[in-house]
């Protein structure tokens, strides 16, 4: 201990150091407080490569404030199960989505609803009706969709291409199965209602 | 044979005279010692006395080399003449994260050439953050005859060419485990390349490949392997599929299976439900991509011998996972997605008494918005049914003080301490206080404590608990945490085997650095990014301790005299030759 520096006593390596910045301001990246602090902010997308750490400004909200501040490499997850996680994204829905086209017969253009959004085929149909303004048909747990004389089927393209009427598997099955959706006008859809 | 027992006599009158001679032949004394398998406990016999230092090294026959830059292959080859299986790890593990710069090192080729030249029977080959490339691993394939394992963990820079080689060439292959690689996935033609005669082996995972493979060789490979006993498949094999691979596999103890999601007839349902009941070996489960309830009943009856479940790509709901635990009752490992929350926990802490490691992973790490995953009352509820726990690796979003005293209450044997509280510098959500007392609590409780990773709010108290009563502590991850530098001159000072310290963003400069200069040659390694260290600082220690490599990771654009990343690790090897342009050696 003795034959060393005392570099103890010579704390003055932070004083003599050459740094950019006003005296007495410490060019410090790292977080502490008693509050939480927000998070440098980082773009974890280009972390591959070496990305510039800066201090977060955490009273400079002109703006609102950005959804969520990222920290290169934190949570400390590998980036493995990160690109994992990212490509089997399903959860319940909370922060995923799931856009699908609708069409239907004779309307002139098509539209786009969030399978995620809803949690039933009760849910889903009721929507549909709502969204294009017509009677599609009532579905029960027991007996799947029942085409009762209304004008028009759901149907669903599934992932092997085929033409599927909405309401036969079950609500999960479904919804990762389906591509796309098509309203189909009654008298084409009896005899799929028929079967 | 003969000459190097020359050589060993001649090794034996150097030794020290007044020592009383070893009453064994030095035959007898390696057949001894070649029973010895631990790594730590043949240091220590090597240590001995020169007798014993030659006849461990003559009787070695596994090196484990944690830093592949504390020494070089040359000095390894001279003092091990017959080794037959190397386990290497290279990259700091902040790599994992990103942390690393690209390019950094830890490239296997120099290796491999000098283990061509002197151990050409190579038998066994395991790597962890490694660099390897397609060239290495065909010059691995035809250089060593009698190869049989290759292990590849989180290592890069290969790609599905690489495999193609292994496949073609190494006849005598057992095992090919190929797990969190950073893989070039180019396509699924590597598997056609075992040759029609090879049968011999027992060990395929390849569930790092995302792309499709060619089913139709796999099928046939795994037919005519019939002492095959680890299989894990990757996402692009079907359930279907499953269940042609393992009608003719039923001796397999360990599965990793395909996506668990397709639609099935009752019949295939079936079908496949027989074929995993019919494997009465499974001790280990894990794959299971995008499982849910509807499938995962084809399982129950094959969980009954289950001792390690590995659902973390799987993300289950709460009353899912506690209808297949219901069939689990020997589970010592699990490792689950935060989907479960604490409702899934309690099913654990009431199906699995046995339990003895869990790992609850995040399912959306970064999406702050929504308030899910799992709390301290999941991780408590654990505590309460599974008092044999002794590894646990936990990501949540909040955490209190006095459910970690409870926890390490009930489990006092942790051994692996590991706690992710996922929103930086948070402190203990009902009390607003620092998270100070639980890792006190956990240090202060489980002695036999060998590795923690702390996070939340923390002051420098924290790291004087850890000082003061950690004295099994071997490895410590800290993260936006302490005061000053009193909080890690206290972990350097006080913790006797501390071996691995890795620190990222926290207030820690020159003076707590300096202050383990004696220390970090009893570690292997100490990682320091974000803190408050200077250049100046890490030259001062490179000048004094000439044992030690000081390399320092510059950003781009930051201050010339701040080290931003600085990693230091004994080595008799001296400074790397390899280093890219952006690792400065001091």
């Amino acid at each position: 201990m003795e034959t060393r520096v005392n570099y103890k006593n010579d704390l003055n390596l932070m004083a003599t150091e050459l740094r950019l910045g006003l005296p007495g301001s410490h060019d410090k990246p790292s977080i502490r407080s008693n509050k939480r602090n927000s998070p440098e902010i980082s773009d974890y997308s280009n972390s591959k490569t070496n990305s510039t750490i800066t201090i977060s400004e955490n009273d400079d909200q002109d703006s609102p404030p950005p959804a969520k501040e990222q920290v290169v490499g934190w949570p400390p997850i590998r980036s493995y199960r990160r690109n994992c996680l990212r490509n089997t994204k399903k959860g319940e829905g909370e922060g995923t989505w799931m856009y699908v086209k609708v069409s239907v017969d004779g309307a002139p253009y098509l539209r786009k609803i969030d399978l995620k959004v809803y949690k039933s085929y009760p849910q889903l149909l009721e929507a549909l009706e709502k969204m294009f303004k017509l009677t599609i048909g009532a579905y029960s747990e027991r007996e799947g969709y029942k085409y009762n004389g209304s004008d028009y089927a759901p149907t669903y393209e599934d992932k092997d291409g085929d033409w599927m009427l909405v309401g036969d598997v079950p609500w999960e099955m479904f919804v990762c199965s389906c591509k796309r959706l098509r309203i189909m006008r009654g008298s084409e859809a009896r005899g799929l209602a028929g079967v | 044979m003969e000459s190097s027992e020359l050589k060993r006599s001649k090794d034996s009158v150097n030794s020290c005279e007044s020592a009383r001679r070893s009453s064994f032949p030095d035959e007898v004394l390696e057949r001894v010692l070649s029973l010895l398998k631990s790594h730590r406990d043949r240091s220590s016999v090597s240590l001995v006395c020169k007798d014993w230092y030659n006849a461990e090294r003559w009787s070695r026959t596994h090196v484990f080399i944690g830093n592949c830059y504390s020494v070089s292959p040359e000095i390894v080859a001279r003092r091990f003449p017959r080794i037959r299986s190397v386990t290497l790890k290279g990259k700091p593990r902040f790599s994992d994260f990103n942390l690393v710069p690209e390019n950094w090192g830890a490239d296997i080729h120099a290796w491999l050439v000098v283990f061509a030249a002197e151990y050409p029977f190579l038998e066994e080959l395991r790597l962890k953050r490694m660099a390897i490339s397609d060239e290495s691993l065909e010059f691995l394939a035809v250089s060593f005859p009698n190869f049989k394992a290759l292990s590849l963990l989180s290592c890069d820079g290969f790609s599905t060419n690489g495999l193609a080689a292994i496949a073609t060439h190494c006849k005598n292959l057992t095992e090919l485990d190929i797990q969190e690689n950073g893989i070039d996935d180019i396509g699924g033609s590597w598997l056609s390349c075992f040759p029609e005669s090879f049968t011999t082996l027992e060990v395929l995972n390849f569930a790092n490949l995302t792309s499709d493979i060619n089913f139709d060789a796999l099928e046939k490979l795994v037919g005519r392997c019939k002492s095959m006993r680890v299989l894990k498949l990757n996402r692009s094999v079907s359930l279907e599929q499953l269940q042609r691979l393992l009608v003719n596999a039923p001796q397999l103890a360990e599965l990793g299976t395909g996506l668990f999601s397709q639609e099935l007839t009752i019949r295939e349902y079936e079908e496949l439900e027989s074929a995993l009941s019919n494997c009465k070996n499974m001790h280990t489960l894990s794959g299971l991509w995008d499982a849910t309830g509807i499938y995962l009943p084809a399982l129950y009856l094959a969980c009954t011998h289950l001792t390690f479940l590995n659902l973390s790509y799987a993300a289950l709901q709460s009353v899912e996972l506690a209808k297949l635990l219901a069939h689990c009752p020997q589970l010592k490992r699990l490792w689950v997605l935060d989907t479960v929350e604490d409702k899934g926990l309690e099913a654990v802490g009431l199906n699995c008494p046995l339990l003895e490691e869990l790992r609850v992973f995040p399912a959306d790490p970064f999406d702050d918005e929504i308030v899910h995953g799992v709390t301290e009352a999941g991780f408590v509820a654990v505590s309460f049914g599974c008092p044999r726990l002794h590894y646990v690796l936990y990501f949540c979003r909040q955490m209190t003080n006095a459910a970690v005293a409870t926890i390490v209450q009930n489990c006092p044997d942790f051994t692996h301490f590991r706690l992710c509280i996922m929103n930086p510098g948070q402190p203990d959500y009902l009390t607003n206080e620092p998270m100070d007392e639980a890792f006190g609590a956990v240090v202060r409780t489980c002695t036999k404590l060998q590795r923690l990773s702390v996070s939340g709010l923390l002051t420098d108290l924290t790291f004087e608990y850890i000082g003061r009563y950690a004295k099994n502590l071997e490895t410590l991850s800290v993260a936006f945490a302490g005061r000053s530098d009193w909080g890690m001159q206290c972990v350097l000072g006080g913790c006797p085997k501390l071996r691995k310290l890795e620190i990222r963003d926290c207030p820690f400069g020159n003076a707590a650095l300096l202050s383990g200069l004696e220390k970090y040659e009893s570690m292997r390694s100490l990682w320091m990014s974000a803190c408050n260290v200077t250049m100046n600082g890490c030259r001062l220690l490179a000048r004094e301790m000439p044992w030690l490599n000081v390399e320092v990771m510059k950003e781009d654009g930051s201050d010339d005299s701040q080290a931003d990343k600085v990693y230091v690790y004994r080595s008799i090897a001296g400074p790397r030759r390899d280093a890219p342009p952006s690792v400065l050696t001091l």
